[in-house]
């Protein structure tokens, strides 16, 4: 099964040997920034997620890092 | 004091016995030293001697383990020696497993100071080189005399319980030890004699080498999102209130497994991080921040996602050891496959 690795420190993603990698916004909130309103936030957290998903759902070769 | 008793451990090829038409001959042990015995026993000079070979075939080995190593265990018993050498087994597969296997188990069951020999690739070296002295050698037996110079005397030192040094000095492969020495230098200068050296292109040796990660091939993508039951996984620590299982904040020592069926969202109320090595507070007032719950069942109800898995798994990755971790994921791993789900969001902080 495949697995996408949603982190802050892609550097440490890649040496640890992940396979599909979508970088996250910061260490304490990878998937929120509390300075955005809540709905924004949430959005926010939202295309994350997607991005994974579609990580998830693309065939890779080797490391593979989704970028927007 | 008399010369050092050893026992030799050799494959049916280098016993003299025959080639792979032979690899199923059982364990027997002969008087003295045979083949590439006699190079070790000129490697001792005088301070050691093989008072005994044994002889084993590789598949029988490998396809017999339990019960060859029960036979040459009591081989060795009776010789009663001071030290126990296998090999070495160069690039030999199933060489280099027998070699690892019998002199890990030598050294464990009889507690006799054992050693071998191989080529790093050998994949026997994997296996072993942390529980006993794998002295590196060249990948065919060409490299005899230089396997012989670095076996012999390491196996005199451990016989004898005297000091060894590092891998490099004495030739064998890393074991992940360290041990503490004194030096005139401080940490500090050692940096920076360190950076410069790494600045200038000459060499410099890290005190602290990063742990072996291995690679695994990317698995296939998922074909149907909208079908396929996504699992979430973190190292960020999320926990049900309270950490009821007490996972540690730093250095885990163990996983959770909870349930959120129940959950749209994770809240303040309910959920909260057990991680100690990053600010707490955002991801405990919105634990949403490190496990996506709320979108991805968002994403489940518009039919994005076929599911989002009953369960999620969790740990703190904050100094937490490379080994414990692979640990914890063989074991979910396994749980996950079992539970039909597809692919997995892991998240970390």
């Amino acid at each position: 099964m495949p697995v996408v690795h949603i982190c802050t420190v892609v550097p440490i993603s890649l040496t640890v040997g992940a396979n599909r990698i979508v970088p996250a916004v910061a260490i304490p909130h990878p998937l929120g920034d509390p300075k955005l309103d809540p709905e924004e936030e949430k959005g926010l957290r939202r295309k994350l997620v997607e991005r994974a998903l579609n990580a998830l759902a693309t065939d890779v070769e080797g490391q593979t890092v989704f970028e927007e | 004091m008399g010369k050092l008793k050893v026992v030799h451990y050799i494959n049916q090829f280098f016993g003299g016995i025959g080639g792979e038409e032979k690899a199923d001959h059982k364990p027997e042990i002969r008087e003295g030293a045979i083949g590439p015995g006699m190079a070790l026993n000129g490697g001792f000079k005088g301070e050691a001697e093989i008072v005994a070979t044994i002889i084993c075939g590789d598949s029988y080995f490998s396809e017999n383990t339990e019960e060859a190593q029960k036979e040459i265990l009591e081989m060795v018993k009776k010789q009663d020696p001071d030290l126990f050498i296998a090999g070495p087994a160069f690039n030999a597969g199933r060489y280099g497993f027998a070699c690892g296997s019998i002199a890990e188990t030598v050294q464990t069951e009889l507690g006799i100071p054992s050693l071998t020999g191989m080529y790093e690739e050998n994949p026997g070296a994997e296996m072993f080189k942390k529980s006993i002295y794998v002295v590196s050698t060249k990948n065919s037996a060409v490299g005899m005399r230089d396997a012989v110079k670095k076996m012999a005397p390491l196996g005199i030192k451990i016989a004898k319980g005297e000091e060894v040094g590092s891998p490099e000095d004495e030739g064998y492969m890393e074991r992940g030890l360290r041990q503490n020495f004194f030096t005139d230098k401080r940490g500090s200068a050692r940096a920076v004699d360190m950076l410069i050296n790494k600045l200038k292109g000459e060499e410099y040796k890290t005190e602290y080498p990063m742990p072996d990660f291995d690679r695994v091939d990317p698995n296939p993508a998922v074909v149907d999102l909208s079908k396929a039951t996504i699992a979430l996984v973190t190292s960020g620590g999320i926990v049900p209130k309270g950490n009821p299982d007490h996972i540690e904040s730093s250095s885990a020592s163990k996983y959770g497994k909870y349930n959120i069926e129940e959950f749209d969202n994770l809240t303040e109320e309910t959920h909260e991080t057990a991680h100690g090595g990053y600010d707490p507070v955002y991801a405990n007032i919105d634990p949403d921040r490190v496990l996506p719950v709320d979108v991805l069942r968002e994403l489940e109800k518009e039919g994005k996602i076929g599911k989002l898995h009953n369960y999620f798994y969790t740990t703190v990755g904050n100094g937490t050891a490379v080994a414990s971790s692979k640990k914890f994921a063989e074991e979910f791993g396994k749980e996950l496959k079992e539970d039909g789900v597809d692919a997995v969001i892991l998240t970390s902080t």
